[in-house]
């Protein structure tokens, strides 16, 4: 039999329903896959034995015609997401031996489905970074290495591990969570499709909490199809999830007609930042070509706050998570410091407990909220993110899309940027604005770095039209008929 | 605005953070980088602009004030370090 593991979920879908292979059999290559991928760090928790037991029920309602939408298919799932009876850590030390007696709803929803989970993937701790370099289980290593060059390369963050299993193999899709974008951003590194849906779209329940304003679970998988597939059956509304938005969820799939003649897609000039790399800056011309050739009209935009959305960011993320994150004290959770009172104990569980982003964040966020300094920054933050969403509504009165770059790199060395946070947050300056604003959005591969790295473009769309965004993304990845791989070093 | 070291012992105190005396000013130092940065905020007319509170244009929902669900002590109680018939336990806070 060929590799399984270099199906695409639809794919797979079709070889499972026509009983070219069994999901016991799909599952068992990707398992073999998963052990080998020990070098790449992606998985905090391997479930094998599970995995084998839900492709054998999954066979089993097949063969009763019982078949979901995702029958059979093994997937990696974020160590963000709680799952029942199975450790979940935030990649943090502060929740050791954390182990849920819940699922979350969209973990739920995909077992609904029918898929199959192989494990729990790595992450930055809590989901605060880019470059998957703050997991209390160490970093994730990029399956992707420069031409000639043997030094490893971050997958990108927060959803590194995700990344890194849907580009090295070991999983057919990955379920991610972007915060400012760490579906989209290592999506990028990795040569993969990663889409954050509306805010509100996919429930927040289970989900361990960063900032709550802006945290949205998403699909990350090797084509655009796939993670259509996979977003179809995540996504609905949840009572549980107060913000989640109560709309019928629409045939994400069916939007792929690979027809976008006559749409208008945005090109902001906000976006040509200083310091662009002539690279990135091609790869986005090029992508222009592509669409105006497939008869879309491009239009100059302008989102003229884009330049405080990471300023914002840094204000108001930290802050909700600052407030979320006090539940982590030592006595529900994980991690317990004794001190010699209950205010030494709390303090102490979370100096332990914590790493240094996250505390670094979380000071932030108790200063931008704390007496006297909640309106010079918080509230001035929140203010400019109306601003942003601003900008965004005015823009989509004449266009359909935005086409911007994903990031503005491509994967870089560990410790390459370690010296400056600051320097590691510009990271997200693509895509932080849509974050802010709560907007769809898919990176896409389009093209390699002179270096041989998988470089990405972004497409942002309105709210809850991710059809348009699955529909544009389609086309881009037809044209740029990305097909390279990493080659597959950490086999030994 | 700058932190000084008092202000990031106060600000770590209510974090609930245990921050050494030594580590205190590189701290101060890393948090004035970042908050530095951020008073580029201040060039934003943002008179007249009601703070964003909700990414949907949406209200939050309204439901009936009943137990819709619950009494599953021994599962919420389960993942603490230090638990005992149901309850938390934590060192002693009353002398």
């Amino acid at each position: 039999m060929s590799d399984l593991t270099k199906l695409t979920i639809a794919a797979a879908r079709d070889g499972l329903a026509k009983g070219d292979f069994s999901s016991r059999e799909l599952t068992a290559a990707h398992i073999t896959a998963m052990a080998a991928s020990k070098p790449l760090n992606a998985y905090i928790t391997e479930t094998p034995e599970q995995a084998v037991d839900a492709a054998t029920a999954s066979d089993a309602r097949r063969a009763k015609g019982e078949a979901g939408k995702l029958e059979g298919i093994p997937l990696a799932i974020k160590d963000l997401f709680c799952t029942k009876g199975v450790l979940t850590t935030a990649a943090s030390h502060i929740l050791d031996g954390f182990t849920p007696h819940y699922e979350s709803t969209v973990t739920a929803k995909l077992w609904d489905a029918g898929a199959v989970m192989l494990g729990k993937v790595n992450l930055d701790e809590f989901a605060m970074g880019s470059s998957n370099e703050t997991s209390f289980y160490g970093n994730v290593v990029n399956p992707w290495r420069r031409d000639g060059d043997d030094s490893a390369l971050v997958p990108g963050g927060s959803s590194g591990g995700s990344a890194s299993a849907v580009a090295s193999f070991s999983a057919m899709g990955a379920t991610g969570t972007d915060t400012g974008g760490s579906i989209r951003q290592p999506a990028a590194f990795t040569g993969i499709v990663g889409m954050k849906p509306t805010y509100g779209r996919c429930s927040r329940w289970g989900v361990v909490a960063f900032a709550s304003s802006l945290d949205q679970p998403g699909p990350m998988a090797r084509t655009v199809r796939d993670t259509a597939i996979m977003l179809e059956s995540m996504a609905g509304f949840d009572a549980k999830d107060s913000t989640s938005v109560n709309m019928p969820v629409p045939n994400f799939e069916g939007a792929l007609t690979g027809d976008i003649k006559g749409l208008r897609i945005g090109i902001p000039k906000e976006y040509r930042i200083d310091g662009l790399s002539d690279e990135i800056d091609a790869l986005w011309q090029q992508g222009i070509d592509w669409l105006k050739e497939a008869g879309a009209e491009i239009v100059e935009i302008s989102l003229p706050h884009t330049k405080y959305a990471l300023p914002a960011y840094y204000i108001i993320a930290p802050a909700e998570a600052s407030s979320n994150l006090a539940r982590y004290d030592g006595v529900r959770f994980g991690l317990r410091v004794e001190g010699k009172d209950l205010n030494d104990m709390y303090a102490s569980t979370r100096a332990e407990g914590f790493g240094a982003e996250v505390k670094r964040r979380l000071l932030i966020g108790t200063y931008a909220l704390s007496a006297g300094y909640y309106d010079a920054y918080y509230l001035k933050a929140q203010k400019v993110r109306a601003r942003i969403a601003e900008d965004f509504k005015q823009a989509y009165l004449n266009v359909d899309a935005i086409l911007t770059p994903t990031a503005p790199s491509a994967a870089f060395g560990f410790g390459e940027k370690g010296d400056d946070p600051l320097e590691m947050y510009l990271n997200d300056v693509f895509t932080v604005p849509a974050s802010l604003a709560g907007l769809p959005g898919i990176s896409v591969p389009a093209g390699l770095s002179k270096e041989g790295l998988p470089l990405g473009l972004q497409l942002l769309g309105k709210p809850f039209d991710e059809e348009t965004v699955f529909r544009v993304g389609g086309v881009l990845e037809e044209a740029a008929g990305f097909t390279a791989t990493p080659t597959d070093w950490w086999r030994g | 605005m700058s932190l000084d070291k008092a202000t990031v012992a106060k600000v770590a105190n209510l974090a609930r953070i245990k921050i050494e005396e030594k580590d205190l000013e590189p701290m101060a130092a890393e948090l004035n980088n970042i908050l530095g940065w951020v008073e580029q905020l201040g060039e934003v007319d943002t008179d007249d602009v009601e703070p964003m509170t909700s990414v949907a244009e949406m209200s939050l929902r309204w439901r009936a004030d009943e137990v819709t669900d619950g009494g599953y002590v021994e599962d919420v109680v389960a993942n603490g370090p230090n638990h005992e018939d149901g309850f938390f336990a934590v060192p002693k806070v009353i002398e």
